[in-house]
């Protein structure tokens, strides 16, 4: 595919998966009366019943407009954190969990219910622990000399380790009848959990974010060739991964915030997205992004639309990603060795 | 000479926690000298390329880069003026070799940028230089070792640094892309390139190297003239090898093994005649031998095979 196209169509089929998302739900609606809905609303172009049109609002920009665009922002922020952190920690098996944000971020919202009743404290100390975990693994690298890419996977591990132990611990003093289904659901993710209001909040820096570390990505290659390699062609490749982190964080968190823990998005779009575009990530951090959002978009209506009830995104996502994955494995581990 | 001091190293001490890796080494090495390191395993050399890079800093000492302390200057101005050239490695993820060797306008670019027509032809320039353009669309990861080796050298090209520091650039390469790599670096230093280069072999210093500097230890045990310094006794020092320097017809030398000269009756005299015979063998006559000793002596006495040269038609 022409690379000047690329972009062009991906946004229109982004475009088209949204409105045609907009359509499905408990109330069917056809493209005719979301396009209708939408002159009206914007243009006053045609008439509309105050009935009908009180329903198509409350149907479209309450609930289903805010979710469809916390799908694409979740979708594209954990794809473009998973494809830096892969490029960065010179590895195409990582994800954005690798510094423990999302398990920070997991204990972190269990600790607010179980200690406050306030929602807005839960997703304070979601954003919070998500932080905190990161900069845990960062101090435990930063404690020794040597390979700062391997000290920081390795306090990754610890880190991600601390707050899935602490978790486990909320979780056990929990009470088992309201608070306990309540913290396993959010750790299963949904974007029924999205509410208008967090999503100008939280939206806005993952779009910052998403921008920011696309205009990196040409210093996420040279990174990719190891530090020695990126500080040679004259990247001060310390602060530039420090920035890099604290974006993919920042994103990452943020989508605990709006929408629990959605797995498996960040390692495999990177994945499709490389095998679309090729690895050079100047086109691969933009094309991430995209595909993210489409997948993400498409899954939630899966995850909406098959059973009477609604599945958990995370599940969806980890039940395709997952052989989706397995199967790519073979074809991407050519660039491994 | 009046030549232009390029690099200088100013008394450079370094040391990993308590293990000292370099200690006091000073040298000067000026502008278009191809200068080759030479030592054994662990000696120093490619913590001392590190620190002429600005990789690592110095404990003590200082690196001067044309009047200027490295310390104080940014990666990437350093980038513009040096190229790093490492060992061939294998890349995690499959960038085309164009994507490659465009890494190397990266010192030139601002903050945030995307590259430019004229970093396409600076690339493209640099890849037609060292002849593989034909590559420039092919993945890093499937091309050969010795490919990958002019990759880097073409991305080195394109940083358009005039200063190329190489960290055993042979090494993982066959015999025939070894050769190679050093017709590129001679056609380069030509061009007025400087080339400071480590190596575990001594040569390629002489063949190729102006000037080679021996560290054992971390310190600088001999600097000078390739022809001077790569001696016997300096390699032996160097080494605990014992080899024979052998002057071949011209200025060319080759270093060969005493074990493998002892049938050669070579002991302590390198200049002796045995190479001048093998040098001036018709080359048909070359040839008869070699295919002589490969249906004969292939075994452990395959010595005697090789030097059957000393006896012609013997």
């Amino acid at each position: 595919m022409k690379s000047n196209l690329f972009f062009p169509v991906m946004l229109f089929i982004l475009v088209l998966t949204a409105a045609f998302s907009m359509t499905l739900g408990k109330y069917p609606l056809t493209l005719n009366d979301i396009g209708g809905f939408f002159l009206f609303k914007i243009f006053g172009a045609g008439s509309m019943e105050p009935e009908r049109y009180q329903l198509l609002r409350s149907l479209l920009i309450d609930i289903r407009l805010p979710r469809i665009i916390a799908a694409i922002l979740i979708g594209a922020s954990l794809a473009v954190a998973g494809t830096s952190f892969q490029a960065m920690f010179v590895n195409p098996l990582v994800s954005p969990s690798l510094l423990g944000v999302l398990a920070g971020a997991s204990f972190g919202a269990a600790l607010g219910m179980v200690f406050s009743k306030s929602w807005v404290a839960v997703q304070l100390l979601t954003f919070c622990f998500g932080f905190v975990a990161v900069l845990i693994s960062v101090g435990i690298a930063r404690m020794h000399k040597g390979n700062t890419i391997l000290l920081l996977v390795l306090g990754g591990v610890i880190s991600g380790a601390l707050f899935t132990s602490l978790l486990s611990i909320i979780k056990y003093i929990a009470d088992p009848f309201n608070q306990l289904p309540a913290i396993v659901q959010w750790l299963m993710g949904g974007l029924s959990f999205v509410d208008r209001k967090v999503l100008l909040t939280a939206g806005i820096p993952q779009l910052v974010s998403i921008v920011l570390i696309t205009f990196f990505s040409g210093y996420l290659n040279a990174l990719s060739m190891g530090d020695e390699e990126a500080r040679a062609l004259g990247i001060p490749v310390e602060k530039i991964r420090m920035f890099l982190i604290f974006l993919a964080t920042l994103m990452s968190a943020l989508t605990v915030v709006l929408a629990g823990i959605i797995g498996w998005v960040g390692l495999i779009i990177p994945h499709a997205a490389r095998m679309i575009v090729g690895p050079d990530n100047k086109v691969l951090v933009p094309a991430s992004a995209f595909i993210g959002a489409i997948y993400l978009v498409v899954v939630d209506d899966v995850s909406r639309m098959l059973f009477n009830v609604e599945i958990p995104i995370g599940i969806t996502t980890s039940l395709i990603g997952i052989p989706f994955f397995a199967i790519i494995l073979r074809k991407a581990k050519k660039g491994w060795n | 000479m009046e030549l232009k001091t390029l690099i200088k190293a100013d008394r450079v001490s370094f040391a990993y926690s308590r293990k000292t890796v370099l200690n006091n080494i000073s040298f000067t090495i000026a502008e278009g000298e191809v200068v080759t390191l030479l030592g054994p395993n662990g000696c120093g050399k490619s913590t001392l390329i590190k620190v002429m890079l600005g990789l690592l800093s110095p404990l003590s000492g200082r690196i001067i880069f044309n009047g200027e302390n490295i310390a104080h200057m940014s990666p990437k101005y350093l980038a513009r003026e040096i190229a790093y050239v490492p060992q061939i490695h294998k890349s995690s993820f499959p960038y085309t070799v164009m994507d490659v060797v465009l890494m190397g306008r990266i010192p030139h670019k601002t903050f945030f940028f995307s590259y430019s027509k004229n970093d396409m032809n600076i690339a493209v320039d640099a890849l037609e230089r060292l002849s593989i353009l034909h590559l420039a669309n092919r993945a890093y990861t499937e091309i050969s070792g010795g490919e990958r080796q002019l990759t880097l050298i073409a991305r080195a090209l394109a940083q358009g640094a005039k200063t190329f520091i190489m960290d055993e650039p042979a090494s993982g390469l066959d015999y025939g892309n070894q050769l190679r790599l050093l017709d590129q670096i001679v056609k380069l230093s030509r061009e007025g390139y400087t080339f400071i280069k480590s190596t575990h072999s001594p040569e390629h210093a002489l063949w190729v190297a102006d000037r080679a500097i021996m560290i054992k230890n971390g310190a600088v045990v001999a600097d000078g003239a390739c022809d001077n310094v790569i001696s016997d006794e300096n390699l032996f020092h160097l080494y605990n090898a014992r080899v024979s320097v052998l002057k071949l017809n011209g200025s060319l030398r080759v270093c060969v093994p005493r074990t493998i000269c002892g049938c050669m009756e070579l002991t302590g005299s390198p200049q002796t005649n045995a190479f001048h015979d093998l040098a001036g063998i018709p080359e048909d006559k070359m040839k008869k031998n070699i295919k002589a000793s490969h249906h004969g002596r292939i075994s452990e006495k395959d010595e005697s095979g090789v030097f059957s040269n000393k006896r012609p038609d013997g």
